[in-house]
């Protein structure tokens, strides 16, 4: 029997064209994350470069930007990377109304906490170092933590006594997708090609130049070629004979079913280590380090998520009963520093942006700006010159595994 | 969870082991000849395929010996590495 059904409402407006590879440009992007949607955009309006495309081997913004946990924060130890991460989170201040996008930027804070003696120096130390940097942190105390986050456990009768916590109150989340989205359509707007399935598979040179990319919808022939493929990147530069120094490993998060506002921040913890936010929805969402083995099988071990959900419990005993609902992984670069590499490659033309490892979400727009600008003339900008990857010979690593470590 | 096969155990738990990367990375033989991006390369940079990978485990909560495996890193297939310098030793 035939029924009448209304008509479904008007689809959205497009927010990108879906245009039709060209043969060249003066700019190709390898990658469409966050970082490669970023750089599109801050080459055209820093730069007025538009005669660019992002490649995609798979759908817009879906590897490890669809995957990540979203927390922001700028709360680093070492200079290069307080300026870094601070230089992203003053762009992310402005960005949605830069955009006309929102994106749901919450600066709802963060905590570090800090459970041994050992924590609690380095912990007030970074403190200090943010202050230095004009970086907003302080150093609270539990009953100070017990106000900024009720449901959290301060109690000193359990295993690892929260002693104390650091606190960035300008750090929190931001909805992930939507920030893919609003890049893409202000790129598309100012005349970025946005190409998803095509896959880059490896390059055209000309002696030690590259002059483009292979893909699985032809050859493209580009000026200057910017790898933004996270943990892909190493794939591409070995078709060159470049080694980089980078492992991927698989990334695992989960969330929890919907529950009522009960989480007013994120919390983070190196020592029992997990770490906690509830997204916008309502869902918990949690995270720890990366799987131990290399992996690009998207797919991480369960002991990993029973060892964080362990460690949740034991912050936050509210949580007993919350149900898991999805879990999954994403493949992330890791350096032997623990920090980026963003600058030129030994190859000419060709320049890298890599090696985010576990918390390159936060540094979206800030990477987006200096890798634009690296790509635009060549060298690095200020922000970005320490993050070379000559620092793997030179010895000037950026060492922030101890102060980033789990906590991204 | 990956089941990894301890040659001197028999195949336990991922949990049981601690991982070691890349297989065969040998230290130089003369660290003096190094120049800097020499050494940094040895020091830092290694293979990271996808696909076959010779890497080192270590059966850290059983009997404490290294050993090599052959490992799919798209499809964690493992099978045994090249026969290490130490054979299983029968009881
Ligand atoms: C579980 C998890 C939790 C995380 N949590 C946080 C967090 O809370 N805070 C934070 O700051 N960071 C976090 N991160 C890290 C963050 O997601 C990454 O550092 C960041 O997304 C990397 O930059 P990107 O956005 O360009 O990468 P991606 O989004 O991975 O972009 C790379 C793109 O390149 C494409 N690509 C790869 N190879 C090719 C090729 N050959 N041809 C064409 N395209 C290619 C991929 O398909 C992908 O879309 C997390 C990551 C994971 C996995
Ligand atoms: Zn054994």
């Amino acid at each position: 029997m035939a029924t009448t059904r209304p008509h479904p409402a008007e689809p959205p407006a497009r927010l990108w064209r879906n245009p039709e590879p060209k043969r060249a440009y003066d700019v190709v992007i390898v990658g469409s994350g966050g970082h490669g949607l970023a750089t599109a955009y801050y080459l055209a309006r820093n730069h007025g470069i538009t005669d660019v495309a992002v490649l995609e081997r798979g759908w817009l913004a879906g590897g490890n930007m669809a995957r990540n946990t979203t927390i922001i924060r700028s709360n680093y130890l070492l200079d290069q990377s307080a300026a870094l991460y601070e230089l992203a989170l003053r762009l992310w201040e402005g960005l949605e109304s830069e955009l006309d996008y929102d994106f749901l930027l919450s600066q709802r804070g963060v905590l570090n906490l800090a459970h041994t003696e050992q924590e609690v120096r380095d912990s007030r130390r970074r403190v200090f170092a943010n202050a230095l940097n004009g970086i907003d942190a302080q150093w609270v105390s539990p009953p100070e933590i017990a106000e900024l986050c009720p449901i959290l456990d301060v109690s000193p009768d359990v295993r690892y006594p929260v002693l104390g916590a650091t606190w960035q109150p300008r750090a929190g989340i931001a909805k992930h997708d939507y920030v893919a989205w609003a890049f893409a359509r202000r790129a598309d707007q100012l005349g970025v090609d946005l190409i998803q399935n095509c896959e880059v598979t490896g390059f055209t040179t000309d002696g030690d130049r590259v002059t483009g990319v292979e893909t699985s919808r032809g050859t493209i022939a580009a000026g200057r070629v910017g790898l933004a493929a996270a943990g892909r990147t190493s794939l591409l530069t070995d078709t060159l004979g470049l080694r980089l120094p980078l492992q991927s490993h698989p990334l695992q998060a989960l969330v929890s079913e919907l529950l009522e506002p009960v989480h007013p921040c994120v919390v983070m913890s190196n020592h029992v280590h997990v770490y906690c936010s509830q997204a916008h929805k309502g869902e918990l969402v949690l995270g720890a380090g990366i799987d131990s083995y290399n992996g690009y099988g998207q797919r991480g071990s369960v002991h990993v998520v029973e060892h964080q959900m362990a460690a949740a419990l034991e912050l936050f005993p509210v949580f007993a009963r919350a149900h898991v609902i999805r879990t999954w992984a994403g493949t992330v670069d890791v350096t032997p520093d623990a920090s980026p590499i963003i600058g030129p490659a030994p190859v000419e033309n060709l320049f890298l942006n890599c090696g985010w490892g576990t918390g390159g979400f936060k540094a979206t727009p800030g990477a987006g700006w200096v890798f634009a600008h690296t790509i635009a003339t060549g060298g690095p900008h200020p922000v970005n010159e320490p993050y070379g990857l000559e620092r793997f010979a030179t010895g000037a690593l950026i060492d922030e595994h101890g102060a980033a470590a789990v906590a991204h | 969870m990956l089941s990894i096969e301890c040659p001197w155990c028999g195949p336990r738990d991922e949990a049981e082991f601690r991982y070691g990367g890349q297989a065969h990375v040998t230290h130089p033989d003369d660290p003096d000849a190094l120049d800097d991006a020499a050494w940094g390369e040895y020091l830092f940079f290694r293979d990271n395929p996808r696909g076959p990978f010779a890497e080192r485990w270590c059966h850290s909560a059983g009997c404490r010996r290294w050993f090599d495996v052959v490992r799919d890193t798209a499809t964690n297939k493992m099978r045994p590495g090249t026969p290490a310098a130490r054979k299983p030793v029968s009881p």
